[in-house]
This record gives C-alpha cells, structure tokens and sequence, in this order.
C-alpha cells in the first residue's frame, strides 16, 4: 500500500518523521485529512489535534501553530509544538494553563507579550483536551 | 635576596588567583556552550524545511506580488549587527566590527545588539537607529522584537535593503562573521539548501506538473509564511552568533587558563633557583667562617 512521508519539525527539532498510511490535520478551515496521493497542498494550521494512522496503530500529536505543505508523496509539517499524547505532562500543563491565565488577568503586559501568552495558552489548553478526550472515549 | 623570594612568591600567588577565575569562567563558558550549540542545531531542520515551503510558495507567485519580496534600488541599507554584551572572547567582537566597519557609513544604518556592538558603533560616530539588549536565555519572542523591527523599516521604505551581520558558528573553535541580507526575500535561491538536509524528494515545480491548492488563499498563506521566515531566520542567526560566542569565550578562557599554569610553573622555577641560590650562599658562608677559625 502506498505511504506518505510525514515530517514534523519545531524550532526545537524534527518531532517525528516516519512512513504513515494517513495523517489528520487541525488546518485553519477544518480538520482535513491526508492520504497518499493528495494533491499538492499548502495551509496553515492552528493549535490542534494531529492524527497519524500507521499499520493499524493510531498515533495523536498536539500541534501549535504552522503551516503544512502536502505533496504526493510526503507531509511536512512546521509547528511552534508537536508532543506526543503520552509525553503530554497533565499536571505541568494545568500549571502552565494557571499561570497564562494569571498572567493575562493582570493585564500589565505589552501586546507582543500578551500575544505570546495567549498563542503558549492556546497551545496548553489543546494538550489538556487531547490528553482528557484519550483517557475518557 | 629576601625581598626577592618574596616578590616571586607574590606573583604566583596572583597568578594562581587569575587562573583560578579563568578556570572557573572556562567551566561556565562550556556549559553554555553546550546549551546554545543544541539551540542552534536543534532549530536547523526546521529551517531547511521552511526555506523549501517558502520557496514553493515564492515560485508559485508573481515577483512583486508581496511588499517583502519586492527589490528596490539600494539607497539605504540597514545593518543589524549582532555581537556580545561580554568582553573575554578572544578575537570575536574584533572581527566581527572589522566587517562593519566595511560598510559605507553614509549610505548605512545600524541596529545594535549587544552592547559590545553598540559601544563600537557610537565610538565610531555611524547611525543607530536601535539598541537592542537580548537576555542570555533568548526566546523567539525576544529576537521577534529585532525583526519586527528591521520589517517596519523595511516596509515603510526608510530603509531598501536590510541585512544582519553576525558571527556564524561553524565549530568550536571556528567562527566567521557573515553578512546575511533577510530583506527583500528575492535572494532566496542562495539561501535555500544551505543547511539543506532535507532535500530528498523535492518537487519538481518547474515541470508544471504540480500545482499547489492554497487554503485559505495563497496570498493569505504568503502573507503568513515571510514575516514568520525574517522572524525565524534572525532567530536562527542570534542563536548562531550566541553559540559562537561561548565557544569563542571557552576557548580563550581555556588559553588563559594554560598560560597562568605556564606561568606559574616558570615563576616556581625562578623561586627555587633563587632559594637554592640563597641557600648555598649561606653555607658557603658558614663553611668559610669555620675554617678561618679553625
């Protein structure tokens, strides 16, 4: 069966790399998703939920903001974050959660840095939800 | 005789003390180091891959077709100088101002970072229209600052070419300022494939064959991916120029370190030459007044 080369990098590093079957993107128009074969394909993405489908296992990613070049045989994605569902610590993101929040209610910051506060909220609160739907559905 | 022992034994004691402070700046400098090479090479496939996306979507579209991409006549050029706050690092901020110097201070303007940078450049009487102060621990928040900054300039036609000059770190002990023009973005083919190590699979866009669907719309995507290429590409050359920077310090600590051990080694020497001296004196001294009274 054909597949797609999927690559994810962040500013940090290449987060995965692999042969997939199928990805499921959280692009700024909807959830789309990728088989082999698409048509070439550029978007952006916002804070989500990434799906991969490899050999009959399901592989969830939360994924910041970026952008997603598609192409027959290969998906780049570039992303501020890309973890893993298992790697997804829930404490230390309600943490980080509280902090932004506290951070933003007191209202004493510049625009770029309420800006960046609320881009590293967005991308909190999609790891909480990811984690939260995998443990109850 | 006395006064003499004394003196050499001062120094080593000095010299001890320095070498201790180098020593212990040596160990700093490389813990750093290690921190800002990781940042540095951690953000390069990332790259790589951003150039490609970029690429794609400035083939795609028209020359002129973004205000970023558009190349104008070159009547003033900005120059971001990127350099250390700290002194202590060899060679670094020297060869790094010699290029600066080569611009024409008529027809350039400088922003600063690092102080090291803007002492130089207020010294040498040139234009700067910023300073910017970055903290060691430099997020991409911190260097968006500077971009933002240089694209204002750039759009609002101030200034018609913007390039940073910076100190590329290439290994340990080599570092190499460059000069690296990030506005207009038409100089991309020279850019793109230089960290390349993504370049399997390339699509051939040339053919024709392949034409990429843009969602929302492709200026929407144009508009997002260059300003986020200047910002990350800045990002990348500070990271670039802060990992030079504690190498460059490690190094020279660590030769700074040698040479006080050198030093301390011959001072040792002279020391117990000069007590040995003084010691045979005295008993020839005794052995002379023995033998005129016996």
């Amino acid at each position: 069966m054909a597949t797609l080369r999927l690559e994810i990098v962040t500013p940090e590093g290449r987060a995965y790399s692999d042969d997939v079957e199928m990805v499921v993107l959280p692009a700024v128009e909807g959830e789309m998703g990728v088989l082999p074969m698409h048509v070439p394909f550029m978007t952006q993405i916002k804070p989500g939920e990434l799906v991969v489908r490899k050999g009959g296992d399901t592989l969830h990613l939360a994924v910041g903001d970026g952008f997603v070049e598609v192409t027959q045989t290969q998906v780049n994605v570039l992303a501020d974050m890309a973890i893993e569902e298992k790697a997804i610590d829930e404490g230390a993101v309600e943490a980080a959660v509280q902090r932004a929040r506290e951070a933003l209610a007191r209202k004493d910051l510049g625009s770029e840095e309420s800006a960046a506060v609320e881009a590293s909220l967005a991308r909190s609160l999609v790891q909480l939800q990811l984690k939260r739907r995998r443990k109850h559905g | 005789m006395a006064a003499n022992t004394r003196d050499i034994r001062r120094r080593i004691k000095s010299v001890k003390n320095t070498s201790q402070i180098t020593k212990a700046m040596q160990m700093v400098a490389a813990a750093k180091m290690r921190k800002a090479q990781s940042a540095a090479l951690a953000g390069r496939p990332y790259a790589a891959l951003l150039n490609r996306v970029l690429q794609s979507v400035a083939v795609r579209s028209q020359d002129g077709g973004h205000p970023l991409l558009e190349a104008r006549d070159v009547a003033k050029h900005l120059v971001v100088v990127v350099s250390t706050d700290k002194g202590l690092c060899g060679a670094l901020n020297t060869n790094l101002l010699r290029e600066a110097a080569k611009f024409d201070p008529a027809k350039t303007v400088f922003v600063a970072v690092g102080r090291r940078a803007m002492q130089w450049l207020v010294r040498n009487q040139r234009t700067v229209l910023a300073d910017f102060q970055l903290k060691d621990s430099m997020s991409f928040l911190d260097a968006r600052m500077v971009s933002r900054f240089a694209m204002e300039k750039f759009l609002t036609g101030e200034v018609d070419k913007v390039s940073v000059l910076f100190t590329d770190f290439i290994n340990t002990l080599r570092q190499v300022p460059k000069e690296k023009v990030v506005l207009p973005i038409s100089s991309l083919a020279v850019t793109v494939g230089v960290e390349g190590s993504i370049d399997d699979a390339v699509v051939d866009v040339k053919d024709g064959g392949l034409e990429y669907i843009f969602e929302p719309s492709q200026g929407e995507v144009l508009d997002a991916v260059l300003p986020h290429y200047v910002h990350f590409e800045v990002y990348q050359m500070i990271l670039d120029s802060r990992a030079s920077e504690h190498s460059a310090r490690m190094v020279a600590m660590k030769s700074a370190t040698d040479n006080a051990k050198q030093l301390i080694k011959d001072l040792t020497l002279e020391y117990n030459k000069i007590r040995q001296a003084s010691i045979t004196t005295e008993l020839l001294e005794i052995t002379t007044a023995q033998m005129a009274l016996g």
